[in-house]
């Protein structure tokens, strides 16, 4: 029994020892440093802020043949910041105006749209929306349906004064404003944490290997799982508290996002995220003879990942087989942890599952780099 | 003319930060010499011979090279046809994927022959130096010998005036070297008016030399023929005279090496049985058998790539042999058991030191992984330090110390955990006499002292004869192993490298190196500012490199089809099918329609009815409800007596993109229910909405033409950045310093293969959208195809930009990742157009050419615009690419700093 713990404590003081010089050697590249630093700061911040806070300065142009009171009250709704002041145009001037891209909203105000409306004849507004526009076309389209049909009812409830026959109270939960800082920073946060993860594990490996260290390392009473340990848990080590300051100062701190669930929980999750993404970066690196490989090998897998990792668009709208796909992906799972964590304060019993995926994608991504490495190493 | 010196310094000095390489050093050479720099490792010959050649940037000094100032550019633009230079390192001037025939036709081309007069001096070099038949051998798979004699061809393929060669016999077996030095021989014979400048580690190949010229500390501290300078040291062989010029301090820790034969063997060490291996069909190592005894020193010699490292990692376990076993003390080494390594010391050729630990740390590290028990390292960390004479350096960085001292720290943490058995791998390669021989000492010392059985790899003679047997290999062969003296007897040699040549020639036949035939001089023209010829060459070589490694370019082709799938199937900005439930507190028909009215819209999909608030929070927060509707108690009733019941909605706002587009959804349904209700005053309005240039709102005729701009930036500006720096990195960028390569010509040539092959993988994907997708191109195609080819261009400068500020691959992979993916997918109008964006976000979205290409490739695809509509895009992506490619060719250095 003690031989055993011998062994295990000779073992755990290995993976500590390599870990720490791992550490010291990322210390002394100041490039990369930098670079880190720069990521989970400016990078989150400037990504927070680049997306418009709602929908602004969306481009409308109105052809007004109606002018009457009620169209020109419809016109005089659409107000800076959300919408440009709308251009009134004629109706030659659509089609050219929308190619070139000059409007993405086109409002078509039919002549007698406010006497047929109160004759109860039915009218109808045409709305041109520019489906290249992607978010903006649709969010846009919805804003302005909501604004002409209050005008609409206020104009005639002026007359009327009459209240409708049910009201809508619409709340967003977890985010009430809809900040969108919010949702990018941490999206940006969730894309860096798996970019350098996978890029700082899979350097170390091909830096000792190119150097010629790594084969010494595999020369002492050394296993490979010890190596690899020391690599995985030294650089999961940098971007967890990297992140972690990130999160609390920048984006709790200077962006103001409340955080509704467990810090404990969110980083302990966070863990066990670096331990799959670190293992990625392993195998990775495992697989590729030369940096360039690597590099391009590196974008074909990390694009798709945080692309489809439903942090961009939800996953709710991708096709069946691209979602069944993405749940090999930790990023898929971590993704969906943090938003309940973060956003929607939820606890253990919500995310459980996310946690298991994620333990067995990187055992799964562990086990298969330990079968490469040796060979990776010596052919 | 003839009076004039080729060489002519005055007192050039140069230092890297804090470390002076070259210190304030007068030189002259004449022409028509071959001049010999001597001196340890680190002492600036190689800085030096950089500072000659023009490749780095003078600091401080005078220097006259071939009759002009070298910080004249237009005089080093002048001269550098004139010069050619072989750096440190085997092979560090050459193409490894490039077969030999296309080295030489590179270098031929950089000086500016024509195709019949490149063919005439190939095969005259070839000839001249064995390498005729192996014209079609990829470089990388050359001996280092044979690296070496391309190297030096590619250098003479211009027929230069002025020849330096950086140690370019290091690493190389005596037989490569005595042909070596043949070579140089004939070249002399053949243009006597060449100046030759040679380091070199070796003392006998000095001892041919005219003069010789020993360096110290970035001074010359003598300078005249090998004679005088025996004369002056009144020595009788280079090495020991080597040694007296040193100063006295470094002088006194040189001892002359004693070494006493072992004469009984006790017990086998280490026994190796018909070891073999192989590599595919490739034998490196073929039935190799030999027994080593307790305390012996088994030195292991042969020339690069005969078999030698892999012996070795079969030996320390980090390689299964093919065939045969290995044991350590009677025992079978098992490589899943660690124990046994316990009794194992390993020193590599690059020593294996942790630059960034002290030398102290890097001590307790390796006593540490060496299982020795805490308790014990101090103690033992202090025995290494006094026995290998590193105590008052225990606290320094290993970059601040001479390779002779990394060398014994680097035996010293070999050695901590008393090892029985000791594995050295050419430990003295590029280590000045007097190390080597303390080094020795030591090595003497735990054999004589501590009986530790020692097997050693070395390219020294003088050593392999102190070892007790040597065993000579050669093709994965062993094809003598005895004493060193038992050796030279049976060959009837005079000493050990004769009998080492005469081994080797018994299994290979070597012919001396023929006289070469004259050139023909041409008449030098002053190079031209821009050549297409030397262009031309530049692109023919990168293209070639790109076919080589099928990997990569198969990876990056077929990538963007992959990845374009990926995103053109999977991202969609419409929302479908998202999850809600009801929260109904009035349970009549009424409430229910309302409830209906909701899930018959293709949007939304109703799940189990919410129970209470408690269900109502948990299925919100774990994500599994994206909206709730609550219908309040009486719901029904207050309607029909028009009390204005309250429907309250809650909204998961995690991402607010979606639910902006779920808050614009539900304002609508409920407006349409008032509409739909019974006895309604008001009349509805109606809102036509028409979504233009996609009016089903797919998201593939949407996200296609944004992808391919994307695809087409990042991939493309890797690659290209990659190919600059990785020659930064394994040294071949000093061609690009010393050839008449001119900064355009150099970046132009690197980017047209890049180019091209970025413009195939654009039309691939245009291609796949429109048969694999079906998303027509409704525009002017033609006008696409030259966006693309414009827009290709750009990425790639953009890539070449990256790579003339970074020095790494990894830095430069970080810098291009970090540079192309947020702003081309988030800045670039890709989801939000850039007019809404604000502050940096903005400018950034401004100046990238994604931007526009975007604008030109939806207005193909989905607006069927032609040339009119988009001319102010095509014009300003067409304006970016002189101001991308200058600030790229700005950037770049023509020298070294």
């Amino acid at each position: 029994m003690s031989e055993k713990t011998a062994v295990m404590k000779q073992y755990l003081r290995n993976i500590y020892q390599l870990g720490i010089k791992e550490l010291k050697g990322l210390y002394a590249d100041k490039v990369l440093l930098l670079l880190i630093l720069y990521s989970f700061s400016l990078g989150v911040y400037i990504s927070a802020k680049a997306a418009p806070e709602s929908i602004t300065n969306a481009a409308i142009a109105i052809v007004n043949e109606d002018h009457s009171q009620l169209s020109y009250r419809i016109s005089d709704a659409f107000l800076p910041p959300m919408f440009l002041k709308p251009q009134e145009i004629t109706l030659p001037q659509v089609d050219p105006g929308m190619d070139e891209g000059k409007y993405t909203f086109v409002l078509v105000i039919p002549a007698e749209f406010q006497q047929d409306y109160f004759s109860g004849l039915d009218p109808a507004l045409q709305l041109n929306v520019d489906a290249t526009r992607m978010s903006q076309a649709f969010t846009g389209a919805g804003y302005i349906q909501q604004i002409i049909m209050r005008e609409t009812a206020a104009f005639a409830a002026h007359d009327a004064k009459l209240p409708p026959a049910a009201q809508l109270i619409l709340r967003n939960r977890f985010n009430p404003n809809l900040t969108r800082a919010w949702f990018s920073s941490v999206i940006q946060l969730i894309n860096n944490v798996t970019l350098l993860a996978v890029i700082l594990s899979g350097a170390a490996l091909i830096r000792e290997r190119e150097n010629g260290t790594l084969e010494h390392l595999l020369a002492l009473p050394l296993s490979p799982t010890e190596i690899m340990l020391s690599k995985l848990w030294s650089m999961a080590a940098v971007v967890l508290t990297a992140a972690t300051c990130s999160l609390l100062l920048l984006i709790q701190g200077v962006l103001k996002m409340p955080i509704e669930g467990s810090h404990l929980l969110f980083i302990s999750g966070m863990a066990i995220y670096l331990f799959a993404v670190t293992s990625l970066g392993i195998t990775l690196s495992c697989l590729t003879r030369n940096l360039p490989q690597l590099g391009i090998l590196l974008i074909l897998v990390l694009m798709p990942m945080d692309m489809l990792s439903g942090g961009l668009t939800p996953q709710e709208s991708m096709p069946e087989a691209v979602r069944t796909i993405m749940q090999i992906s930790p990023t898929t799972h971590f993704v969906a942890f943090s938003q309940a964590i973060l956003y929607r304060g939820a606890g253990f019993q919500a995310v459980w599952k996310q946690l298991l995926a994620l333990t067995i994608i990187g055992a799964a991504l562990f086990s298969f780099s330990l079968l490469r490495f040796r060979k990776s190493v010596t052919s | 003319m003839n009076s004039l010196p080729a060489v002519s310094a005055g007192h050039l000095s140069f230092s890297f930060g804090k470390t002076i390489a070259v210190n304030d050093l007068s030189l002259q050479i004449m022409p028509g010499t071959l001049t010999g720099f001597i001196g340890p490792d680190g002492v600036g010959k190689s800085t030096l011979f950089s500072l000659l050649t023009g490749a780095r940037k003078m600091q401080q000094g005078t220097l006259e090279i071939l009759g002009g100032d070298m910080r004249d550019a237009h005089h080093r633009e002048l001269c550098c046809p004139r010069i050619a230079y072989m750096p440190q390192g085997l092979g560090k001037n050459l193409y490894f994927s490039l077969t030999v025939e296309e080295n030489l036709q590179y270098f031929a081309r950089l000086f500016g022959h024509d195709a019949a007069e490149r063919r005439r001096r190939i095969d005259l070099l070839t000839s001249a130096t064995g390498l005729r038949e192996f014209l079609d051998r990829p470089a990388g798979k050359l001996s280092g010998g044979m690296k070496q004699k391309l190297g030096l061809c590619c250098a003479l393929i211009h027929d230069p005036e002025l020849l330096v060669l950086d140690e370019p016999t290091t690493g190389v077996d005596p037989l490569a070297r005595r042909q070596f030095r043949e070579l140089l021989e004939r070249i002399r014979e053949q243009n006597p008016r060449i100046t030759i400048l040679a380091a070199t580690a070796y003392m006998d190949e000095a001892a041919s030399f005219d003069r010789l010229e020993a360096m110290y500390d970035g001074k010359i501290i003598f300078s005249g023929t090998p004679a005088e300078l025996l004369q002056n040291t009144r020595k009788n062989d280079l090495d020991s005279a080597f040694i007296q010029l040193l100063p006295s301090e470094k002088r006194q820790m040189h001892r002359e090496i004693v070494i006493s034969r072992q004469n009984s063997c006790q017990e086998i060490a280490i026994s190796a049985k018909n070891l073999g291996k192989n590599f595919g069909n490739f034998t490196a190592v073929d039935n190799v058998s030999f027994e080593i005894c307790k305390g012996e020193i088994f030195g292991f010699l042969g020339s690069n790539g005969c078999g030698k490292t892999t012996t070795m990692r079969m030996l320390t376990g980090l390689l299964p042999p093919s065939a045969g076993e290995v044991e350590f003390f009677g025992e079978p080494l098992d490589l899943q058991k660690t124990d046994i390594r316990t009794r194992l010391g390993y020193m590599t050729q690059n020593f294996s030191l942790y630059n960034e630990l002290s030398v102290r740390e890097n001590l307790r590290l390796y006593a540490r992984i060496c299982q020795i028990p805490e308790p014990q390292i101090n103690n033992r960390i202090k025995e290494m330090l006094e026995r290998f004479q590193l105590t008052e350096l225990a606290d320094r960085m290993p970059p601040e110390l001479p390779l002779g001292i990394k060398q014994r720290l680097s035996l010293a943490a070999a050695v901590i955990h008393h090892p029985d058995i000791l594995i050295l791998d050419e430990p003295t390669s590029g280590v000045d006499p007097v190390a080597r021989d303390n080094f020795w000492e030591l090595i003497i010392e735990l054999s004589r002292k501590d009986q530790v059985t020692i097997f050693i790899t070395t390219h020294f003679m003088n050593e392999a004869a102190r070892c007790d047997r040597i065993s000579l290999m050669h093709a994965g062969k062993s094809l003598a192993c005895d004493a060193p003296d038992e050796i030279v007897k049976k060959n009837n040699c005079s000493n050990l490298e004769e009998a080492f040549i005469r081994c080797l020639e018994s299994v290979q036949h070597i012919s001396p190196v023929p006289p070469l035939p004259p050139l023909i001089k041409e008449p030098l023209k002053p190079p031209a500012k821009f050549s297409l010829r030397r262009f031309a060459a530049c692109a023919w070589k990168e293209n070639l490199e790109l076919l080589r490694d099928p990997v990569r370019a198969t990876l990056a082709l077929f990538g963007a089809l992959l990845l374009m799938t990926v995103m053109g199937y999977g991202i969609s900005m419409d929302v479908e099918e998202l999850p809600f439930a009801v929260l109904d507190n009035d349970h009549t028909i009424i409430s229910n329609n309302y409830a209906l009215n909701v899930s018959g819209s293709r949007y939304f999909v109703r799940k189990a009815p919410v129970k209470n608030y408690a269900d109502l929070d948990r299925r919100m927060k774990n994500g599994e409800l994206s909206m709730v509707i609550e219908l309040p108690p009486q719901f029904g009733k207050q309607l029909e007596q028009g009390l204005s019941p309250e429907v309250a909605v809650w909204v998961d706002g995690a991402m607010p993109m979606r639910s902006e587009t779920i808050n614009g959804y539900i304002n609508a349904m409920h407006q349409k229910y008032l509409d739909s209700l019974p006895g309604n005053s008001g009349t509805p309005v109606n809102i036509e909405v028409r979504y233009r240039y996609n009016p089903d709102v797919l998201s593939l005729p949407a996200m296609v033409p944004a992808v391919i701009p994307v695809l087409l930036l990042m991939l493309p500006a890797t690659l290209a950045a990659l190919a600059v720096v990785r020659e930064k990195e394994t040294g071949s960028i000093i061609n690009f310093y010393v050839t008449p390569l001119t900064k355009t010509e150099f970046l132009l040539g690197k980017q047209l293969p890049y180019t091209a092959f970025a413009f195939l993988s654009g039309i691939m994907m245009l291609v796949m959208a429109v048969t694999a997708f079906g998303v027509p191109v409704k525009g002017n195609l033609f006008l696409l195809l030259t966006a693309l080819m414009l827009y290709s261009t750009a990425a790639t400068g953009m890539g070449l930009l990256a790579s003339s500020v970074t020095r790494s691959q990894i830095a430069v992979i970080f810098l291009t990742m970090l540079g192309t993916m947020l702003p081309a997918t988030q800045l670039c109008g890709m989801i939000n157009p850039v007019s809404t964006q604000q502050g940096l976000a903005r400018i950034i979205g401004t100046i990238y050419p994604t931007t526009y290409m975007l604008l030109i490739c939806r207005g193909v695809f989905n607006k069927a615009l032609g040339l009119k509509e988009l001319l102010d895009p095509m014009l300003i992506l067409a304006g970016m690419i002189p101001v991308i490619i200058s600030a790229g060719t700005l950037c770049q250095k023509k020298q070294q700093s």
